[in-house]
C-alpha cells in the first residue's frame, strides 16, 4: 500500500486501517487530529478505517503558538 | 468586579497567553503560571512522523486554561478554516484565533482573506477571535460578521517593539462594540499597560514571556503590568497638556516683589 503521509510517500507492507498505522508509528490516537483525502475524521470514525494506495492522509497535533 | 466578558463567558485576567517558542514545557508552564493567565493559545502542525514528540497538550491543564487554537500557517481563508474545522475536530470548543499571514517576512494578517475565512467560520458556529491589522475600517466588517473579539496588532509579531499601531489601535477601542485585545509586538510590561490605558479590554503575549530566562517573573511582570494599565483606566486618565500647570500653589510664595 503506497499512500501519501503528511506529505511524504510511504509504502507499507499490507493495507491497514488508520488505528493499525498509528499503532504501527507509536502515535497515541487520542493526541492526534486525522484527515483523510481532505475529509476530517473525528477519532470513532477513523480508527477502523480501511486505508488503501494513493489515499492521502495527514496525522495532525497540537503545538505551542502564539 | 471588572471581568473580561467574550462570547458570553467571563474572565478575571485580561493577559492572554501564546505557547510558542518556549525553551522547555517547564518554561511555558512557568509563564503561564506568573501571568495567571486563563487563555492560552495553540497552533497545529503535522506529526513529524520520524521523530513524533510527546504532546504539549499534556502540560497544560484543561480545567485551567482554555484553549484557544490559532490557524497559524494559513495563507489565505482556505487555509485558516480548515485549521479551524481541525481544531475543533480534535474535541476543542470551538474558539478559534484567526491568523491569515501569507508573508512570511512581516508575518502581516491578510484583512481580505481574514474577512472571508471569519465569515465562514462564523457561520459554522465557531467564536472567532480575528488577528488583524489595526485598520478601523476593517474592525468595522468583521465586528458585523460576528467576530466575538478583535484583536489588532501592535507591531509585527515577536518583533517587541510595542504599540507601533497605537492611534489606529485608539480609534478600533473608541469604535468597537465588541472586546479590543491588542496582539503581537508588545515587548515589555509596558507595552501591555499602555494598551491597557488605551482602553482594550485585554492583550495577548507570546515572544516577550518565551524569549527570556525567567518566564515566571516575566509572566507576573505582564500580569502587573496588565492590571495597573486596566486600573488606571478605569480611574481615570488626566488629559495631557502643552503648557505646565504648577502642583504647587502658585501664592504666598516667599520672595521680594
Amino acid at each position: 500500500m503506497k499512500i501519501t503521509l503528511n506529505g511524504e510517500e510511504r509504502e507499507f507492507g499490507s493495507e491497514l486501517t488508520i488505528g493499525e498505522l498509528l499503532t504501527e508509528l507509536g502515535l497515541q490516537s487520542n493526541r492526534v487530529v486525522i484527515e483523510l483525502n481532505r475529509e476530517i475524521l473525528n477519532l470513532a470514525e477513523a480508527l477502523p478505517r480501511q486505508l488503501k494506495s494513493a489515499d492521502k492522509l495527514e496525522i495532525i497535533q497540537f503545538v505551542g503558538g502564539g | 468586579m471588572d471581568t473580561l466578558k467574550i462570547a458570553g463567558r467571563s474572565f478575571s485576567s485580561r493577559l492572554m497567553v501564546g505557547t510558542g517558542k518556549f525553551a522547555s514545557n517547564a518554561a511555558m508552564q512557568a509563564a503561564m503560571e506568573g501571568a495567571d493567565t486563563e487563555i492560552v493559545t495553540v497552533a497545529l502542525r503535522r506529526v513529524d512522523i520520524n521523530n513524533p514528540a510527546d504532546s504539549m497538550l499534556q502540560h497544560i491543564d484543561r480545567d485551567r486554561y482554555l484553549l484557544l487554537p490559532n490557524t497559524s500557517g494559513a495563507r489565505d481563508a482556505e487555509e485558516a478554516v480548515r485549521l479551524a474545522r481541525l481544531a475543533r475536530a480534535a474535541g476543542c470548543e470551538p474558539w478559534v484565533k484567526l491568523e491569515v499571514t501569507p508573508d512570511p517576512y512581516y508575518l502581516l494578517p491578510d484583512p481580505v482573506e481574514t474577512l472571508k475565512a471569519a465569515e465562514i467560520l462564523v457561520k459554522e458556529g465557531f467564536n472567532v477571535l480575528p488577528y488583524m491589522p489595526a485598520d478601523p475600517v476593517l474592525a468595522r466588517h468583521l465586528e458585523e460578521a460576528g467576530t466575538v473579539t478583535l484583536m489588532p496588532l501592535g507591531a509585527p509579531i515577536g518583533t517587541n517593539r510595542g504599540l507601533r499601531t497605537r492611534d489606529l489601535i485608539s480609534i478600533i477601542i473608541e469604535q468597537a462594540n465588541i472586546p479590543v485585545v491588542v496582539d503581537a509586538g508588545l515587548g515589555a510590561p509596558s507595552h501591555a499597560a499602555e494598551a491597557m490605558e488605551m482602553g482594550a479590554d485585554a492583550v495577548l503575549v507570546n515572544t516577550a514571556l518565551a524569549d527570556t530566562d525567567s518566564p515566571r517573573a516575566m509572566g507576573e511582570a505582564f500580569k502587573l503590568g496588565v492590571q495597573a494599565g486596566r486600573m488606571a483606566y478605569l480611574a481615570g486618565l488626566g488629559p495631557q497638556r502643552n503648557q505646565a500647570e504648577a502642583s504647587s500653589p502658585m501664592t504666598g510664595f516667599l520672595r521680594e516683589e
